[in-house]
């Protein structure tokens, strides 16, 4: 049964190696090089819809051109989350259960700013990620990894005046996936983000430095430029981590600039 | 990443495991009454669902959509209680998954228009598995004042009817089709980028 399952609920999974997905994200990277270097506005922030080594974006991305628009009145407004919706514990996804998980304790800090440098403070922040052996709670996951009873991954946050947040978690780790034989996904928490504007709603995966399965990776690499890139891995920070309890890391997030007329008194109501 | 770089973060696909709501757990991101912005019982109740679909016409079960609205007198909702609801107060936003079949259910009210003359429409971002970023659309409301003279429609010309929904009952019916003949019409506003080689 789970087999007849993933195979329906991953039409697009193939037996294809890692080398035939290697070939084809070196040419893509080629031609963008040549590209950008060619016309430096050619020059990528955000990752392709449509990017054939990650076999399922290609029946799930749009053909024709997206049409550009200003946004109208209740698009430059955002729902508003506030401390009856997440409670402060919520944060901390070593203290959900009974017992400790199994795992590198972590805290993850950053902010939330707007593409002017604003911070979007008052918002919800969510992540989820796999455990510290590869594997989510969630009835589509069947990784032969152990689930730990201690360990849910989700959490919630609201961000501070000034943007900010911290989460304490456990560090995930990589974990199989069927994009084509022997695929794996670097070690990633996904992040779930809105601003002041619902057009700034954007959901992301966060990355750890120096991960070896960077350059394997069609999601990642999705993104074609590099810098770009850059923007989701977090930087290990020793002034997150703490004594004789956990390692730390920072990861600020920037959304689109926002659409609306700032007044001064929203700007500076605080 | 250093902190003057105002350069936007970019997205990534949602993925597979967003989590779950049933009657015994809730692992998150759907949370209960998420996809129910005001009681199936309330009077001004209506059902905003659909299919949403990929390029091969198949539906997909693995997607999440958010809308996003003014109430029924076109007030653009501003109170906190958005995931934790107090029913007597419209907030606005709500989120579903798609089921096995690849259908979405909103239980909403049908939004006035924000200003008067405006088509009024419910705001609706899609992510999925296998989409590598957020697509915006509009569900329009069917015969509105506003929308016979209202320069967006009149900017999409045929394809326009991918973004009016279709009123049956209490029912308003918008499938969303990623890619295809019958595409949807996505939104890019300012800002935001979806680069093409
Ligand atoms: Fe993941």
């Amino acid at each position: 049964m789970p087999e007849q399952n993933t195979a329906r609920l991953d039409p697009q999974a193939t037996t294809d190696p890692q080398e035939t997905i290697d070939a084809e994200i070196a040419q893509i990277q080629t031609d963008y090089r040549a590209s950008v270097e060619a016309d430096a506005s050619k020059e990528e922030t955000q990752p392709r819809l449509n990017y054939p080594p990650y076999r399922s974006s290609l029946l799930r991305h749009p053909t024709k051109d997206l049409h550009h628009t200003d946004p109208e009145t209740i698009e430059l407004h955002s729902p508003a989350f506030g401390h009856r919706d997440v409670h402060i514990l919520e944060s901390d996804l070593t203290i959900q259960h009974n017992g400790e998980p199994i795992g590198e304790r972590i805290k993850v800090r950053g902010k939330v700013i707007d593409g002017n440098g604003r911070p979007v403070r008052n918002q919800l922040i969510e992540i989820w990620q796999a455990n510290a052996a590869g594997r989510y709670i969630h009835k589509r996951d069947q990784h032969p990894a152990p689930i730990d009873p201690n360990f849910s991954g989700v959490g919630r946050a609201i961000t501070g005046e000034d943007g900010s947040y911290e989460f304490t978690t456990i560090k995930p780790a990589p974990y199989p996936w069927k994009n084509h034989h022997n695929a794996w996904r670097p070690a990633h928490i996904h992040f779930s983000l809105f601003g002041t504007d619902f057009t700034q709603r954007m959901i992301t995966q966060m990355y750890f430095p120096g991960d070896p399965l960077f350059s394997l990776d069609p999601i990642y690499q999705g993104i074609t430029d590099q810098k770009a890139r850059d923007r989701l891995v977090a930087t290990y920070d020793h002034s997150v981590t703490s004594h004789e309890w956990n390692t730390g890391y920072t990861f600020d997030i920037v959304l689109t600039g926002s659409q609306r007329t700032w007044m001064e008194d929203e700007d500076h109501d605080h | 990443m250093t902190t003057n770089d105002l350069t936007p973060t970019p997205g990534q696909t949602i993925g597979p495991f967003f989590g779950y709501f049933n009657a015994a757990e809730n692992v998150h991101l759907p949370f209960e009454n998420g996809q129910h912005l005001v009681p199936a019982s309330d009077e001004r109740a209506i059902q905003l669902t659909g299919t949403v679909y990929d390029g091969a016409g198949d539906p997909i079960p693995d997607a999440m959509l958010e809308i996003w609205q003014a109430d029924e007198n076109g007030n653009i909702p501003t109170q906190d209680g958005s995931l934790i609801r107090d029913p007597f107060v419209f907030t606005g936003w709500g989120r579903a998954t798609t089921d096995n079949v690849g259908t979405y259910r909103f239980t909403t009210v049908e939004p006035g228009p924000t200003e008067d003359g405006k088509a009024p429409f419910i705001h609706v971002v899609v992510f999925a598995r296998g989409l590598l970023n957020k697509l915006h659309t509009r569900a329009y409301i069917p015969d509105t004042e506003g929308l016979e003279n209202d320069p967006t429609i009149a900017a999409l010309g045929d394809r326009a009817e991918t973004v009016i929904a279709k009123r049956d009952g209490k029912r308003l019916i918008l499938d969303i089709h990623i890619q295809g003949d019958n595409e949807t019409v996505f939104f890019q506003f300012p800002g935001m980028t979806y680069p093409k080689p």
